[in-house]
């Protein structure tokens, strides 16, 4: 099974790990007072192109869990599973994206967000809002508006830091190989 | 005749992003309980044996190879690199990536987890290796709870397990201390005189990894073999400088003072190398021909740290009372072991960490001659005065361009567009980067970015810069283009403060050294005079100069201006 | 030990139970208290939580600033279900018991706070058990608690490297953003949204350029040391279950059968003293 190299396996710790330091030290202080952007989901959708849907969607779970289990609020499971749903879609929805092989221009930033859009509309405005629904039955126009804001302000995190990074590592990477040695 | 462990013939190697082979025809063969060198200058491909010999070539990296390598008398294309790993134990050389569990016992107990040992006999196992390598106090530690040195020692025991018949060491010297180092070494020649294990290190810093014996040195260049041969006919030949290699000083000490060195005289250990009565009479002339003093920068005080003391949150003092006074145009090594306080002391100078007793203040603001205290100051405040230069220029390096990299404190600054031009280009001048202004900066190479990176603190006019191991894991060639670099700045007038473990460094480019250990100052004096300090390098983890060793072996009382001498004469080398 | 999920080392009968008991325990009690709604139910469980704390030795003011954390939460969370849905109770009892405000949209109705109460007693029903197993379970012994309880090794351990990487990265990202400030990067309110984001971009991008050699570093450590080669592994720090462990999660798979089940006797996942 290619899919599960012990690659992809220390890409979902090394994934999870920046998406914890990402989501419980990187605060960004907000235009709405008391509360602050969190940038993870531009890190895990930098992940989830690179290494895959299943890396992504791990390092989605893994990394939202420990947050919830170190913050103390409770883990929200809902939340926790739609951010391994975004991983997973992201990495679906960009499986033609090749960022190893340094391919990153305009075409496929328009890829990259068209994508991360529609997989945060689905997993904020539709995943974890229903979960809620079903567990913790709370009210609908709460949950919808949740999901909504926490929807719209990780588009517009995912949008410049992910593709910056995206932008950055296809830049960086392949053409340090291809180069001849100087002298 | 003992049999063959490993044997090249005729091997190459490309890496499929590469347009050329990285190993071009290789043949040669390490015997049964050998211990062989492997050293050659960056990008000669020297790691990438490693990688051949423990199997991450052809399993994990994509190329093509040619000819034939067998290990254990097996053809290394047909194997596994879990069958590899049965015969090849490698130590990496980053000690924090090689360590993959959460506890010192949990790490060295990886192998045998993953081969489904029994936990009883885990543990039996983990106790008996852990005592070997001696961090059985330990087993509880995470990582950072541990000193780079202990983390190596986890990372020897965590393939000692395996009782592999080969250990394969990737620049063990490269992170640790001085004398943590040399500790290294002796520990690997330990284990292999108790196991009969063969060893393979491979490693750019000879001579500190020939205070122990080797028996053959192979030496690389271009991905081909320059030479292979055992140390003391190496060391008789001009092949180390020819290819980069820095030889030991106590050879080019003897060099200069016209010796010719022969394999009859055991060059390759000051303790066992013969020297004849006239050898000795040729130092003792080659000292006694000029002597210079080592004189210690004169110039008006820049910045001064007055009582400064340091605690973290979590209760450890980290420095104690610290004084000194940086004068204008010096160029200072701080040297130390690991958690002497060196790294703490450069950023409480930033204002990265908040000093709670002291006060450090520059004595120049602006260009104007006034006093200025830092501990008012916003860390991008202090950026202005004090520049801070990180040791991997990757983890500071966040722009494509050179130009947007080097503008982007000014930037920041809001400066006007036509001020931010100039002095990008002026500084890009200074630092020799000027013709590729217009480059992406991932088509540079490790020292070029590493310039990049100084030309970025530079262009926001410090009055101060200070280093953070400034060629850490660099070779010879690299190495001296860096400091180098520096030192001209530093003719230029910019004042430089290194933090390094680098002796040599030291020695050649600061005429002041700042020791520090446990949080304190212990010495404020020239290079040559820490290293000709037994009882100071002792305390402070340092490393005697071999250059303090052959005074004494040919009868100079006075190393330390014997040691001063030698720097001089290289200075006036390189200056010609 | 790494003490990122403040683990507390004392000797007390939770800390003898092993990680894998204390994993599934921890999780069948947090569903039981997700699903129901039935105050009974949601006042016996914080009161046997307490107990718990009690016999685990761990003290009120080692969990304080995540209590802090938890009460911010709850409190939040309440005030805005109130704000989106005031009359939320009324929909799920049936009925509507005006106390105050007649018939205003944020009338105070004693089915809102009757859902309030629940609300809170959810809270308080999960958040000591969560507690509880971060403070007595042992960093080292999830990965093989999870292994233990069927989850592949393969993902198991890359929840201990994650844990393992966690100090690394984060001590890396504070070094990386103290040069970046000295160069003049603010993400404070003094810039705008969009430049904060990229101010927080030029810190990342040399944490995660690293983090990517770092993965191919850690990859091939791992690879030469044999990870990945058999179906299973063993781990050094597994423990054996024993009658204690059996009992607890016995126990806890009873709550959580009870949860269930009263759902299924009442026909509701609520409580209802209204009718």
């Amino acid at each position: 099974m290619k899919k599960f190299s012990v690659k992809t396996v220390v890409a979902i710790a090394v994934g999870a790990a920046l998406f914890f330091v990402c989501g419980r030290f990187i605060a960004i202080p907000s235009p709405v007072p008391n509360t602050s952007i969190t940038i993870q989901y531009g890190v895990l959708a930098f992940v989830a192109v690179l290494f895959g849907p299943v890396a992504g969607l791990l390092a989605g779970f893994i990394g939202h869990a420990l947050v919830d289990f170190a913050a103390g609020w409770g883990v929200w499971w809902s939340w926790v599973i739609a951010s391994g749903v975004f991983g997973l879609l992201m990495g679906i929805a960009t499986k033609k994206i090749d960022l190893e092989g340094g391919e990153f221009g305009k075409a496929e930033i328009i890829r990259f967000n068209v994508s991360q859009l529609v997989c945060h509309i689905i997993c904020w405005g539709l995943v974890a809002p229903v979960l809620d629904i079903l567990i913790y039955q709370e009210p609908v126009e709460k949950l919808f508006a949740q999901g909504l804001v926490s929807g719209i302000s990780n588009a517009v995190t995912t949008a410049i830091i992910g593709t910056l990074l995206c932008i950055a590592y296809a830049k960086a990477k392949p053409k340090a190989g291809s180069l001849k040695k100087e002298d | 005749m003992s049999e063959t462990l490993i044997q090249f013939r005729n091997f190459s190697w490309k890496y499929q992003s590469q347009a050329e082979p990285t190993l071009r025809g290789l043949s040669f063969d390490v015997k049964k309980g050998e211990k062989v060198l492997i050293c050659g200058p960056s990008g000669c491909g020297k790691s990438t044996i490693a990688h051949c010999i423990n199997g991450l070539i052809p399993f994990s990296y994509r190329g093509d190879i040619s000819g034939s390598l067998t290990v254990c008398g097996k053809e290394t294309k047909d194997l596994s690199i879990f069958e590899m790993s049965k015969m090849v134990g490698t130590v990496l050389q980053d000690s924090d990536g090689q360590f993959v569990g959460l506890t010192v016992a949990e790490d060295i107990a990886f192998a045998l987890e993953n081969d489904c040992v029994p936990q009883s006999d885990l543990i039996r196992t983990v106790k008996e290796t852990a005592s070997i390598v001696s961090v059985s106090d330990h087993l509880r530690h995470a990582p950072n709870e541990l000193s780079g040195g202990q983390k190596q020692r986890v990372s020897l025991a965590g393939v000692m397990v395996d009782n592999v018949p080969i250990l394969l060491f990737d620049e063990p010297l490269a992170n640790l201390d001085p004398a943590t180092g040399k500790r290294s070494i002796a520990l690997i020649d330990e284990i292999q005189k108790k196991t009969g294990a063969t060893v393979i290190i491979i490693e750019h810093r000879l001579e500190d990894v020939l205070c122990r014996p080797v028996d053959r040195v192979i030496l690389m260049s271009e991905g081909t073999i320059a030479a292979n041969m055992t140390p003391d006919e190496l060391l008789s030949t001009d092949l180390l400088p020819k290819y980069g290699i820095r030889e030991p000083l106590y050879l080019t000490a003897l060099k200069y003072a016209g010796i010719k060195i022969t394999p009859e005289m055991h060059p390759d250990s000051l303790e066992h190398m013969v020297l004849s009565d006239e050898d000795i009479k040729r130092v003792k002339d080659w000292y006694g021909a000029g002597r210079e003093e080592e004189l210690p920068a004169e110039g008006e005080p820049l910045l001064s740290v007055k009582n400064v003391s340091f605690t973290y949150d979590n209760g450890f003092q980290a420095l104690k009372d610290v004084s000194f006074e940086v004068k204008k145009g010096e160029m200072i090594s701080v040297v130390g072991t690991n958690g002497a306080g060196k790294s703490t002391l450069a950023k409480v100078i930033c204002g990265f960490l908040r000093q709670q007793q002291g006060t450090i203040f520059t004595h120049e603001n602006d260009g104007v001659r006034e006093e200025c205290d830092l501990s008012g100051l916003s860390i991008k405040e202090i950026a202005d005065h004090i520049g801070y230069v990180m040791q991997n220029p990757n983890q500071m390096i966040s722009k494509v361009m050179i130009a947007e990299e080097v503008a982007l404190g000014l930037t920041t600054r809001k400066k006007p567009e036509d001020e931010i031009t100039k002095s990008v280009e002026d500084t890009l001048r200074i630092c020799g980067l000027y013709p590729f202004r217009k480059w992406p900066i991932s088509a540079l190479s490790f020292g070029q970015k590493k310039r990049v990176t100084i030309a970025s603190i530079l262009s926001l006019d410090p009055e101060v810069i200070i280093l953070d191991e400034p060629t850490a894991g660099q070779d010879y060639r690299h190495y001296t283009e860096i400091m180098e670099f520096l030192r001209e700045l530093n003719d230029q007038g910019v004042t430089v403060l290194m933090i390094t473990h680098d002796m040599h460094l030291m020695l050649e480019y600061c005429r002041r050294a700042i020791v520090v250990t446990g949080g304190r100052i212990c010495a404020d004096t020239t290079p040559a005079a820490v290293l000709t300090d037994p009882e100071l390098v002792e305390k402070a983890s340092l490393k005697e100069t071999s250059l303090y060793t052959l005074a004494l072996l040919c009868g100079i009382d006075d190393g330390r201006a014997f040691t001063e001498h030698f720097i001089s004469c290289e200075r006036q080398r390189r200056g010609k | 030990m790494i003490n990122l999920f403040n683990y507390i080392d004392r000797p007390s009968p939770i800390h003898k139970l092993t990680g894998a008991t204390k994993l599934i325990c921890t999780v069948l009690w947090t569903f039981a208290a997700m699903v129901t709604y039935d105050t009974r139910l949601l006042i016996l469980m914080p009161v046997i939580s307490l107990l718990l704390f009690r016999v685990s030795k761990i003290r009120f003011r080692d969990v304080k600033v995540m209590l802090i954390a938890t009460f911010a939460f709850m409190v939040l969370n309440n005030l805005t279900v109130f704000l989106f849905s005031p009359q939320h109770g009324c929909t799920i009892y049936g009925t509507k018991h005006v106390i105050i405000g007649g018939n205003a949209r944020y009338a105070l109705t004693e089915e809102q706070l009757f859902y309030h109460f629940n609300l809170i007693l959810k809270y308080l029903s999960q958040i000591p058990m969560i507690l509880l197993f971060i403070t007595t379970t042992d960093p080292s012994e999830f990965a093989a608690s999870l292994n233990k309880v069927g989850v592949s090794y393969k993902i198991s351990y890359a929840v201990a490297l994650t844990l393992r990487y966690i100090p690394d990265i984060q001590r890396e990202y504070v070094d990386i953003s103290q040069a970046q400030q000295a160069r003049g990067i603010e993400m404070s309110k003094k810039e705008s949204l969009i430049n904060r984001l990229r101010s927080a971009s030029t810190i990342l991008i040399p944490l995660i350029m690293s983090s990517m050699d770092r993965i191919e570093v850690i990859s091939n450590a791992m690879e030469l040391r044999g990870f990945g080669k058999n179906k299973k592994r063993t781990w050094y720090v597994a423990r054996r279950f024993v009658k204690w462990d059996y009992i607890a999660m016995a126990g806890c798979a009873l709550l959580f059968l009870v949860s269930i089940a009263g759902i299924f006797i009442s026909g509701s996942r609520f409580y209802n003293p209204f009718v």
